[in-house]
């Protein structure tokens, strides 16, 4: 199936699920909400036309300008998009899910938005949601062992996060 | 041995005892296995048949640190991963001996300014003999880092002078020494007595317009 067919699978199931969509891009998408993502995905792996078996890759994205005289050329407001990869071995076909989450949940500094976890719907997902959680600061609701997969487990902070501020110093070992 | 030196038959070798074992001791360094990213490939390179370390007698790598008395730390040390070092250095018996491998481990290299996780510079977590740079070294250059750990070695006075072996850990604090006048308890203080100093250096080496 084409991009443009998939969509309009989606869009005849979910009609006011979709927030936006792109055909255009290399990796066509649709953007949808955090709540409609569970149902989204499991029609997306189990209907017969779709059979979206793989999820290759779970992705945190941080937009944010941090430099000042680029803020009103950056395009975007601050935001934070969690991006999922899905790849169909029996059609052949590839399709991209983006939801659009605050960066921080509720605005308050240091809560980190929630994205219901799709673990149980794709295995592989664990991990990936781990990494994410770990670089980026995303917590998945529901996953059943939510802890940092790559940084030591008594790190402070997720450092793909534009505003992430270096350590100083780690067990006393300095830091730059 | 000096005077002692040619005075008996052919057969009859004269040696003190420290040389000896100094001799038995570069002659046969064992590496402990330990690679951490890219640049053990070149430490496997320069153990294999080409460069062949065997034949400076460091070529037994060992899989555990109990056996081993060279540690080549080959790679990228990240903060989970030092502590991890600094154990396996304690465990390896006296004496022992650190090759800084690579420019992560000499001072973090590409990683120095916008790694968050890579320690900058191996010598904060564990005390270096010899530093060896590149990106990666080829073989020839950490054969070279070995021939000086040798060296060392051989200039070893560990039986007649009671010399420490153990240097305090780590060797340098990593943090700059202050002069005693720019030290100040309060830090906002201290920082502020720095800028000025900073500011009065930058004008003092201004170019004067002629």
């Amino acid at each position: 199936m084409t991009a443009t067919e998939i969509i309009a699978a989606i869009e005849t199931h979910f009609g006011p699920a979709i927030k936006s969509k792109n055909t255009e891009a290399i990796d066509p998408y649709v953007v949808i909400e955090p709540g409609d993502l569970l149902e989204v995905s499991r029609f997306l792996r189990d209907d017969p036309a779709l059979k979206f078996e793989i999820l290759s890759v779970i992705s945190g994205v941080d937009y944010l300008e941090l430099d000042p005289k680029k803020v009103a050329k950056a395009g975007f407001e601050p935001h934070f998009e969690v991006v999922y990869h899905l790849q169909s071995f029996t059609h052949r076909h590839r399709f991209v899910l983006k939801l659009i989450l605050p960066r921080w949940k509720g605005d308050k500094a240091g809560e980190l938005p929630e994205v219901p976890s799709v673990t149980g719907l794709w295995a592989s997902a664990e991990w990936h949601e781990r990494e994410v959680y770990d670089l980026s600061g995303v917590w998945f609701t529901g996953h059943p062992d939510l802890r940092r997969i790559l940084l030591a487990e008594d790190w402070i902070g997720h450092p793909l996060r534009k505003d992430y501020e270096f350590p100083l110093e780690y067990h006393g070992i300095r830091g730059r | 041995m000096g005077w002692l030196e040619g005075r008996f038959e052919e057969s009859v070798i004269t040696t003190s005892l420290e040389q000896a074992i100094n001799w038995a001791r570069e002659s046969s360094m064992w590496p402990m296995t330990f690679g951490l990213a890219c640049c053990a490939i070149e430490m496997m390179a320069t153990g294999a048949s080409r460069f062949d370390m065997d034949r400076f007698g460091a070529g037994a790598f060992r899989a555990t640190p109990r056996q081993a008395d060279l540690m080549i730390v080959a790679g990228t040390v990240n903060y989970k991963m030092a502590s991890r070092v600094r154990r396996l250095y304690n465990q390896m018996p006296d004496p022992k001996f650190v090759i800084a491998m690579g420019a992560c481990t000499c001072g973090g290299g590409p990683y120095y300014k916008y790694g968050y996780n890579v320690v900058k510079g191996v010598d904060l977590v564990v005390p270096v003999d010899v530093y060896v740079p590149g990106c990666p070294p080829r073989p020839e250059t950490l054969l070279e880092g070995l021939m000086r750990i040798q060296d060392k070695v051989h200039g070893m006075k560990y039986l007649t002078k009671n010399q420490p072996i153990n240097m305090p850990i780590p060797s340098r604090t990593g943090y700059v020494i202050l002069p005693p006048e720019l030290e100040d308890a309060d830090p906002h203080r201290a920082a502020e007595k720095q800028l000025a100093f900073q500011k009065d250096k930058k004008e003092k080496a201004a170019p004067t317009k002629a």
